[in-house]
């Protein structure tokens, strides 16, 4: 089967920086894959390289099977849902919406239709005739994926679709944005520094750092099983733990990366570690405590009921070694 | 305390409308010599008034002459300005390279130039290459500073059109003339007509680059100081200096309200 899109060896360099740096990368049809990563890790570039708006300086990029080098974003069956929306100011959403049908040439009366039932899909009716500067955030927002999905993509960008809405919108449109997905069969590629939603909305992940993948994987992957230091740190915000304190606590002499919620209170079993609370952060759901152990620093999650020690407080903790994940090649 | 400052004094008061009836009384005194019965000296006050020079001068043949050309050159001086500002701005906006800055200030430098000094390189750059004086001269000539306007107006507005409203067009399947068509110029239509009367309207009037740059035509304002020199009909000067103020008024007032309006157009967006 092809692949939605397809980078090989692909690179895009601007002067002396490598934003993006060989990359390898296939996305499925009808995948919903994140590209993760801090900003300047080359993820937006990586998108921008897609819709069209970036050329590689090499390697070779493909959309469904067609070279995609050389070709202009407006020739390119790729919508794009932007960061700031980008919505026109002069037109009304209606308007909006339908722009990519007008310039196409599809009569007035069947691209209106078009664009209406594109916002419907948006949960936006009857919204046509206000201009955007009328519209919330959250608003302006499902009117630029209206605008983009009305011309029936392949692939659907998304550069930080939820990075601008509140806490509670953000949540909603997550679940919005993936029943979408689903509804369509497109395949969504979207971009997002914001480890929780790529995790909680995507198939795969591909975890971005200087302008390389670091890691693809589906969410479970890349949490419980990264591969690198950075990974661990950057999507998981694991206890990353060096060679010598592993060997020491009965692994081989590698990195290592253990989860906060691995790490248990014990009372005087086998293997147990002594540790010394340095603080505790009320979350919710859960406490954080931030331990010291030997003089390695380790987060540990204790589920809200437990019996919380006080801060100062000397514990005794515990994990069983297979939660321990030993990684590959980490430097 | 506030209210003392709030409240000019009395002499303030009377210096401002002096200062007010100086800039604008001469204004007047040339419409009211326009009607004047006495055609060798602006005589005070005036013996008489009549209407006879607004036929005179209709029937003048010289007058049409130079009303033509005037109107010729501001409109095609502007036109070139138009296209060009446009894409200078466009350019200089849309992208960062090597020397923006320099370029920038290249384009606007021509207005900051006092025109003598734009006059005299222009006359001699035309001799150096043998091109004869001509209308296009002139228009050469007044090209140089409509484009500045023209310019200063798009540059402004052409910042407001984020750049990613282009990439927004393109993506969604416009290619670069309809991403213009439906997108950009919908978005700074208004200031190019603002910019764009605003340098017919400098073009109009202008006197010392034309002087420099024209051969034997005869520009509007460039006939009216020639004949600040003969005796006779002198209130045909006058009747045509009213015209031109209110041909150049017009435009001008046209275009502060457009860019007002347009401000809030824009502005309404983001």
């Amino acid at each position: 089967m092809t692949n939605a899109v397809s980078f090989k060896q692909v690179s895009r360099h601007f002067g002396s920086v490598r934003a993006v740096d060989a990359v390898d990368l296939d996305i499925g049809e009808g995948e919903f894959f994140a590209m993760l990563g801090p900003s300047g890790s080359g993820k937006t570039t990586c998108l921008r390289l897609i819709a069209g708006f970036e050329q590689p300086t090499s390697g070779h990029i493909e959309i469904f099977g067609q070279q995609a080098e050389g070709v202009p974003p407006y020739r390119r069956n790729v919508n794009t849902v932007f960061q700031d929306y980008a919505l026109f100011p002069h037109l009304n959403v209606l308007d909006n919406v339908s722009y990519g049908l007008m310039v196409k040439g599809v009569g007035k009366a069947e691209r209106h239709r078009d664009a209406e039932a594109a916002l419907e899909l948006v949960k936006l009716p009857g919204y046509g005739s206000r201009r955007p500067s009328q519209l919330s955030g959250g608003q302006r927002q499902r009117v630029a994926l209206a605008r983009a999905l009305v011309n029936k993509p392949k692939v659907l960008l998304l550069d930080e679709p939820l990075g601008a809405l509140d806490l509670k919108l953000r949540e909603n449109m997550q679940e919005e944005l993936k029943s979408l997905q689903k509804s369509l069969g497109i395949t969504f590629v979207f971009v997002t520094h914001d480890q929780g939603e790529a995790l909680s909305m995507a198939n795969r992940v591909a975890v971005f750092d200087q302008g390389k993948i670091m890691q693809i994987g589906s969410p479970e992957d890349i949490y419980q099983r990264p591969n690198s230091r950075f990974v661990a740190d950057f999507v998981g915000s694991s206890n990353v733990l060096p060679p010598d304190f592993v060997a020491k606590h009965g692994g081989e002499r590698r990195w290592a990366s253990l989860r906060p919620e691995a790490v248990r209170i014990v009372d005087g079993e086998a293997g147990a570690l002594d540790a010394i609370v340095v603080s505790r952060s009320y979350l919710g759901g859960t406490t954080r405590l931030s331990l010291d152990v030997d003089g390695q620093r380790i987060n540990a999650l204790v589920p809200a009921g437990h019996p919380l020690p006080e801060e100062g407080a000397l514990i005794r903790i515990g994990f069983t070694p297979r939660d321990l994940h030993l990684m590959d090649g980490a430097q | 305390m506030r209210s003392d400052l709030a409240r000019a004094s009395l002499s303030l008061k009377v210096a401002a409308a002096a200062g007010l009836l100086f800039l604008h009384v001469p204004i007047l005194l040339i419409f009211v010599y326009a009607f004047t019965t006495e055609e060798k000296s602006y005589q005070w006050p005036p013996p008489g008034f009549t209407t006879q020079w607004l036929a005179v001068t209709w029937n003048r043949p010289d007058v049409w002459q130079a009303l033509g050309l005037s109107v010729q050159v501001a409109a095609i001086s502007t036109a070139i300005a138009l296209v060009l500002g446009t894409l200078c701005a466009a350019a200089i906006s849309g992208s960062r390279f090597f020397g923006r800055e320099a370029i920038s200030l290249l384009v606007i430098l021509p207005i900051a130039l006092p025109g003598i000094i734009t006059g005299i390189s222009l006359r001699s750059a035309f001799s150096l290459m043998e091109i004869p004086f001509s209308m296009w001269t002139i228009i050469l000539g007044h090209a140089t500073f409509c484009v500045v306007v023209v310019y200063n107006n798009a540059v402004a507005r052409f910042r407001r059109v984020s750049g990613s409203l282009v990439e927004a067009s393109m993506d969604l399947g416009a290619n670069s003339f309809q991403t213009f068509r439906y997108c950009i110029l919908p978005n700074i239509g208004t200031a190019l007509v603002a910019g764009g009367m605003l340098a017919f309207a400098l073009s109009f009037d202008e006197v010392i680059v034309t002087t420099f740059t024209a051969g034997q035509q005869q520009t509007l304002p460039i006939w009216m100081l020639e004949e600040l020199v003969r005796p006779r009909q002198r209130p045909v000067t006058n009747v045509v200096a009213m015209v031109v103020v209110l041909v150049t008024l017009l435009p001008i007032l046209a275009a502060y309200y457009l860019t007002r309006d347009g401000d809030q157009v824009a502005g309404s967006g983001k």
